[in-house]
């Protein structure tokens, strides 16, 4: 008695671990991001002048080389003060990128710690923790980094810090509700049955499987961070002069925009779109790639 | 529903609990309150009048209790640049802020809600896709780098619109444009997928099993429950709007709070920025507190709990 | 003599999925009938059509899949061919459905009274006080206890078992003659269940509906309906009527699934039919039960079989029978 007429099923090669890998990347946002990366390790042998100084002999206000005026010696014009701002959005990079995975470190650390212990501890630290993220989430985060800006003083660190002290909300929340759900697993149970301490338990149970939740998240957010960043630069309270950065290209670009010199509004800008973009494609990709089950988050 | 509101309303003062005295702490912990409340250049004799005139030399809880009733007196200070009163500097903006909020709140609903609706009616049609990149970019942008391009494009090189100040409802459109615009992509993304959900749930399909007209199922029943998650959002919104409008009002001279709070920093004047931050914090708690009263009217699983 | 409400005649329903590469057979040449008042069993696995079969006859596919052949007549006007507007005339009125999860089934955000109301309101052009008065009638005859006051509430202060009542009072608002119920009490508690049941019996004497009720337990089946179309496959395998089928079985499936009730007290063990239901996207040639068939013949392999009379009105689709009794040509066109 014969099953069915079907045709015999034929032995398909899987391809090499490594191919496969790479036909899954996300091309992209990896497209996008990897050349800001590399500028902002690089940027001392890329950029092609010192980005505080003037250039040796160009004017200022030059337009970029395809328009009248240019040149090509400053492929994407000059600023107020007669510098490349090529260079500059070179430079740029690095700060907008260290301070945005830097915040992110902060935030999504401290909000990951409060997650865990407010969903693995429980009671009233739990409620204590999860009041403090409600209240905190009612504070404007960007005024409230103003505020604190204002009142320490910018530098780099500073900033990165205070980012992370107004961001780290959305951490906790969300990796809570997830080791609420963890708490419930077979083996955390067997761990705490079998007299691990509570330390233990989190750190070699918890810790690892919210940390997946928690890269996710923080792809996801890292934009918000750059943007606040720029944002806190273009007021005046970011990462002080003559270090440059996009946010204070674009403050100082303001004061000229009348003047039609677009160049030095629309390439910051640009700039600040296209890495938030790609890390937000990125942060979807590993989203769904981490966890399909997820993709409400 | 009492309980719930009760429950909401102390979860509230919690909030400006912690805000105060964030603020609070943070200032003492930084730097010397009283310098920082004294103009530059005081002398030590006006110190010594600061110290002694805001309890600067007390205890801190009792400078806490100070402070904490300061504001719930109005009392905030006096800004070193306008010489006035901080509370009355600050409710005197406070009009124009909500005028652009409000404008731009309504602008980024008229164009994120339908955009979704549509795009969930017609999904991975050329709509859909067009407001999936639209969203994709409305959420990538700075907004305050849209406020410049807009008025790049619409002031500088078209000329249509003015670039600030507050005349007439010119001044309004590209301000709120560059405000709504993240609303505008987080409404869109949420409707749709909000009413793409609603639209596979067991009740739609009863809904049609009656007979209703195709209109009446998406109108009546799919929109009124897509919408519900949708209002959350708005209470988010609202802080979001606040931190984005600071620099949307700088860049159009848009005689708002965040405007003054720029002016501030710019200045130094402490206690312009120290009570504009309070009194926005407190604004904002409070906000939220009606909507999420206002929630608690339109969904039925929460009016008709106890 | 009861007369015929509903026709089904070699009604066929594809699914196109993958852009129209893979189509899934769900409900191939499927016929039967109802009279009036009458109560059919449709019987089978998850994923024998029955559902599809049901939503045929409502005319709510989803839009992957599309009656391809046969028809379907109510009062002897053909649904496939309506429009679908037409179709949303006769769906809430003529033809009334039970779903299976009451918890989802009804709007979170709407009272109960609105959710009754809307069928008499859209078919029967019922307002204000004649309105109010049918919804209460309706909570009554589903009984649902101070319906006036009930009417008011919301869908989450019911428990389930109620809230399948209220199912119920909305698919007979619009004064229905044929209610579809697809496993209405899989969803309750036990308890309930036979409550239910019950009432539906009830409501068919009352109002003279005739109920289709899909199901996979023999149990109800035997409580409920006169007649039974066992499906398999996306097929009608054996159709009659109860009694007739319970006590000699013709087809091989039904046999297999008498058999797999377990008989209270007795110690024949428990067993199952053997193998898969087959890949509708690419059904075996032959019968498509021959694959899982105990007493499958060299002809099953490669002759799908037609459906022949096993006696009055019961009719098997399979080639045992035929060595005994007459073959009947049953033809998909007059």
């Amino acid at each position: 008695m014969s099953i069915t007429t079907a045709p015999p099923v034929i032995e398909v090669q899987a391809p090499s671990q490594v191919r496969r890998w790479v036909r899954e990347l996300p091309l992209l946002p990896l497209l996008i991001l990897v050349p800001f990366v590399l500028a902002a390790v690089f940027a001392d042998f890329i950029a092609p002048y010192d980005p505080t100084e003037p250039v040796q002999g160009a004017k200022i206000f030059v337009p970029p080389f395809w328009m009248d005026g240019g040149s090509t010696a400053t492929l994407l014009g000059t600023d107020f003060q007669g510098r490349d701002s090529l260079s500059r959005l070179i430079f740029g990079a690095r700060v907008s990128l260290v301070v945005g995975l830097m915040g992110t470190v902060v935030a999504g650390s401290l909000g990951t710690a409060f997650g865990i212990l407010s969903g693995y501890l429980g009671g009233w630290v739990d409620q204590a923790i999860m009041r403090l993220t409600d209240a905190w989430l009612a504070l404007p985060a960007l005024v409230f980094a103003i505020f604190l800006a204002t009142v320490v003083g910018p530098s780099m660190w500073n900033i990165v810090i205070i980012l992370g002290l107004v961001y780290w909300t959305r951490y906790a929340r969300v990796i809570r509700g997830e080791v609420l759900s963890l708490r419930e697993r077979e083996y955390v149970q067997l761990a705490e049955i079998a007299g691990a301490s509570r330390l233990r338990v989190i750190l070699r149970h918890i810790l690892p499987n919210v940390l997946n939740t928690a890269m996710v998240l923080a792809s996801l957010t890292i934009g918000v961070v750059i943007i606040a960043e720029a944002s806190l630069s273009f007021l005046g309270v970011g990462v002080p002069p003559p270090e440059p950065a996009w946010g204070l290209m674009l403050s100082e670009a303001r004061s000229t925009l009348m003047a039609g010199n677009w160049w030095l509004t629309v390439f910051p800008g640009i700039c600040i779109l296209l890495v938030v973009l790609a890390t937000q494609l990125l942060g979807d990709w590993l989203r769904i790639r981490l966890d399909p089950q997820q993709r409400n988050l | 529903m009492r309980q719930f509101i009760i429950r909401r309303t102390c979860y509230s003062i919690i909030s400006l609990l912690i805000l105060s005295l964030t603020i609070f702490t943070v200032v003492r912990l930084t730097g010397d309150p009283v310098t920082l409340m004294a103009e530059p250049g005081a002398r030590p004799e006006d110190l010594a009048r600061i110290r002694a005139e805001w309890g600067l030399d007390r205890s801190w809880p009792v400078q806490y209790a100070n402070f904490v009733q300061n504001i719930l007196t109005g009392n905030l200070g006096i800004s070193f640049n306008y010489r006035m009163p901080v509370g009355e500097l600050y409710f005197e903006r406070l009009p124009n802020s909500l005028q652009l909020a409000l404008a731009a709140t309504l602008l980024s609903f008229l164009i994120g809600i339908p955009a979704g609706l549509l795009s969930a009616v017609r999904v991975d049609g050329a709509w859909d896709q067009a407001g999936k990149i639209v969203a994709l970019l409305g959420l990538a942008m700075p907004g305050f780098w849209l406020g410049l391009v807009l008025i790049l494009v619409f002031s500088v090189w078209l000329e249509w619109l003015p670039t600030g100040g507050k005349n007439d409802w010119r001044n309004l459109v590209m301000p709120s444009l560059a405000l709504g615009w993240y609303f505008a992509a987080s409404l869109l993304r949420l409707t749709r997928s909000s009413m793409l959900e609603v639209m596979r749930s067991e009740y739609i399909k009863l809904a049609r099993l009656k007979g209703l007209p195709g209109y009446v199922v998406i109108a009546k029943h799919g929109f009124k429950n897509a919408l519900v998650p949708v209002l959350t959002l708005a209470g988010v919104n609202l802080v979001v709007m606040v931190n984005a409008a600071v620099i949307i009002e700088v860049i159009f001279a848009w005689p708002g709070i965040g405007r003054l709070l720029y002016e501030g920093i710019f200045q130094r004047d402490f206690p312009l920025v120290q009570g504009v931050v309070v009194l926005a914090g407190v604004m904002i708690v409070f906000v939220n507190l009606l909507i999420d009263i206002l929630y608690a009217y339109i969904d039925p699983r929460i009016r008709l709990t106890r | 003599m009861s007369a015929l409400l509903l026709e089904v005649r070699g009604l066929q329903t594809h699914y196109f999925t993958f852009g129209g590469s893979r189509i899934v057979k769900a409900v191939e040449n499927v016929s039967f009938t109802l009279g009036e008042g009458e109560t059919l069993g449709l019987v089978g696995e998850s994923g024998c059509g029955k559902t599809t079969t049901c939503l045929s006859i409502v005319g709510l596919l989803p839009p992957a899949a599309r009656v391809v052949g046969g028809e379907i007549r109510l009062n002897g006007t053909d649904l496939t061919k309506m429009s679908a507007r037409e179709m949303g005339r006769v769906r809430g009125s003529a033809i009334g459905m039970i779903l299976q999860d009451p918890m989802a089934s009804l709007n979170p955000l709407f009272s109960i009274y609105t959710q009754v109301a809307e069928p008499a309101y859209y078919h029967l052009g019922m307002r204000r006080r004649s309105l109010r008065r049918r919804v209460e009638e309706l909570l009554r005859a589903v009984r649902i206890p101070s319906p006036a006051m009930r009417m008011r509430g919301y869908p989450h202060q019911m428990s389930g078992g109620m809230r399948q009542r209220i199912v119920g009072a909305i698919a007979l608002a619009g004064g229905p003659k044929l209610i579809i119920a697809d496993e209405p009490t899989t969803n309750l508690d036990v308890t309930i269940q036979a409550q239910y049941l019950d009432l539906l019996m009830d409501i068919q004497l009352e109002t003279g509906v005739a109920l289709i009720f899909v199901t996979h337990n023999l149990g109800i089946v035997a409580k409920m309906c006169d007649r039974m179309a066992v499906m398999y496959a996306g097929r009608i395998v054996e159709m009659g009527a109860v009694r007739d089928l319970f006590n000699a079985p013709k087809h091989p499936y039904t046999k297999a699934l008498l058999g797999s009730m377990a008989k209270l007290g007795s110690k024949e063990p428990l067993f199952a039919i053997p193998g898969q239901p087959p890949d509708l996207a690419r059904p075996p040639p032959g019968c498509a039960f021959h694959p899982r068939c105990a007493e499958a013949m060299p002809r099953c392999a490669t002759q799908d079989p037609e459906d022949v009379e096993c006696g009055p009105n019961w009719t098997a689709r399979c080639w045992l029978p035929q060595r005994a009794a007459e073959v009947v040509h049953d033809r998909a066109d007059a």
